[in-house]
């Protein structure tokens, strides 16, 4: 067979095409699903099969993932028909109310770069005292309440909701509130009307907020958007919302995932957690939320894209208009990238992974994910060096059915 | 070595900052990459490269001379 027909049978895409996304195998909670690995060695250019029956491209190798992701000819939109949307939900929510994460640039940069100054990394590093100060806090609750405590709602999503919602301006009083709804909208089961309806929520309540700032500002994020940005008219309040919605359920859902995740990954590499307990050099605790976030590999959903030109890339045309999937999950395990790449070893240097993305939509909040990680992880198994699992692995219940991976709950002790 | 930078297409990510605080800054009102040394020092060159290599928006060229 020539080489020509081998790419242009692949290029079609076969009737029995893998469904996508695929399973983890059991007990191996941290592990891409396998049937990735066997495409990122067989197949990393390949067809997939979505939900709702169209076949986008599955891109599984770390090298093809970074080219792609920095292509300005693969877009972010939405609202294209071919965006290989992850849900029926997630379809209805995203195509109508986008913000920049589903926009192309130039109208992308304008956006986003009316966001970015709180999140470097001088402003961020000036958040560190604060954010040692809520870690410190919440662990002394813990340490003062009875146990088994569950990590996930004791501490896991109360650090980087006082965080953002610090920075944003937006009550934490509200916290059930927001973090509710925020599930309905990361949660791959939720039905249409229901997310629909929980992003009608979170935007109502950003609106009000807004609102209100506009008439008195502080020295806030959604303050900020309101006084310079909505009162000048370069902003409808509508797309000031979007973006304060984008940020508090990005701010906090992603971050909390880790802290928990990453906490139970410790645990089960006694070796790895007793190397960080046992440091306090911030060189290492840097390295070792690098290695985690590669590790793990949260939003393991893959990155949805879809080509506006015919691309070219190694043997194959991918099509103006085709759906592509960037898998970065198992690019981050792709052995071309990283040596023995199922291994967890903090004292890797893991720096160039692909969990934050790559290309211009990268993720926005990472300087401050990293502060938080940094503190989280170089504090909590120092304070708590007893620190156990209250279940069997088995019991723990895992957030298979989500856009963000993770633990529903963690039943901890000490 | 030679750093070069483009500062329209810089998505103000910090990666090239924790890289190489030597090198490159970032602006207040935004965030977007600041050239410190042009001209970095030897010693420097493995953390420019890292810079260059972790940078999401490919903005930041390196020469080496
Ligand atoms: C460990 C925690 C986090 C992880 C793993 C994570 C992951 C990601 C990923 C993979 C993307 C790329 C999306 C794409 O290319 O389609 C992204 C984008 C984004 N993230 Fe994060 N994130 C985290 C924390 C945060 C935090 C704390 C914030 C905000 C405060 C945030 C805000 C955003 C925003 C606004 C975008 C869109 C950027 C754009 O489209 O230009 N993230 N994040
Ligand atoms: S790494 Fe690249 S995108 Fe990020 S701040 Fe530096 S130049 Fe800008």
């Amino acid at each position: 067979m020539s080489a020509d027909l081998v790419t242009s049978m692949s290029d079609t895409p076969p009737a029995e095409a893998p469904q996508f996304p695929m399973p983890r195998a059991t007990g191996c909670p941290f592990d891409p699903p396998p049937f990735l690995r066997t495409l990122q060695a067989d197949a990393p250019i390949t067809r997939v099969r979505l939900w709702d029956g169209s076949a986008p491209w599955l891109i599984s190798r770390y090298d093809h993932q970074r080219v792609l992701l920095s292509d300005p000819r693969i877009s972010a939109d939405a609202a294209h028909p071919h965006y290989p949307h992850a849900t029926t939900g997630q379809k209805e929510v995203k195509k109508g109310m986008r913000t920049f994460i589903n926009m192309d640039d130039p109208e992308h940069a304008r956006l986003r770069r009316m966001v970015t100054a709180p999140f470097s990394i001088k402003r961020v590093e000036a958040l560190r005292p604060a954010i040692q100060k809520i870690v410190d806090d919440l662990i002394d609750d813990m340490l003062a309440g009875p146990t088994p405590v569950d990590l996930v709602q004791a501490f896991a999503l109360p650090v980087p909701s006082l965080v953002i919602s610090e920075l944003l301006g937006v009550p934490y009083a509200d916290h059930d509130f927001f973090q509710q709804n925020s599930r309905l909208l990361v949660n791959r089961d939720t039905p249409p009307d229901e997310a629909m309806a929980a992003q009608h929520r979170l935007i109502d309540y950003l609106d009000r907020l807004i609102a209100d700032k506009l008439a008195d500002p502080g020295e806030d994020l959604l303050s900020y958007l309101a006084a310079q940005r909505v009162a000048t008219g370069e902003l409808s309040r509508q797309e000031a919302a979007l973006m304060g919605r984008l940020l508090l359920v990005a701010g906090h859902e992603t971050t909390a995932n880790m802290i928990a995740l990453g906490t139970l990954a410790l645990l089960q590499h006694p070796d790895q957690l007793a190397a960080l307990r046992e440091t306090d050099d911030p060189k290492l605790i840097a390295g070792a939320v690098e290695e985690l976030l590669r590790y793990l590999t949260i939003v393991h959903g893959g990155r949805r894209r879809v080509a506006l030109e015919d691309i070219e890339i190694d043997g194959h045309t991918i099509r103006a208009g085709e759906g592509v999937i960037l898998a970065n999950d198992i690019g981050n395990r792709d052995a071309t990238a990283f040596a023995c790449p199922d291994r967890l070893d903090i004292h890797r240097d893991a720096r160039r992974h692909v969990a934050f993305g790559f290309g211009v939509h990268q993720c926005l909040g990472q300087p401050l994910a990293r502060v938080e990680l940094q503190v989280v992880y170089g504090t909590l198994y120092r304070r708590i060096p007893t620190l156990r699992l209250a279940v069997d692995l088995d019991l723990v219940p895992f957030k298979h059915d989500a856009i963000v991976y993770g633990v529903y709950e963690l039943p901890v002790a000490w | 070595m030679k750093v070069f930078i483009d500062q329209d297409k810089c998505v103000a990510s910090g990666q090239c900052v924790l890289a190489a605080a030597d090198v490159f800054d970032q602006r207040d009102e935004d965030g977007v990459v600041i050239l410190l040394n042009p001209d970095p020092p030897a010693e420097l060159a493995d953390d420019v490269r890292q810079a260059a290599a972790v940078c999401p928006a490919l903005a930041i060229r390196v020469e080496e001379e």
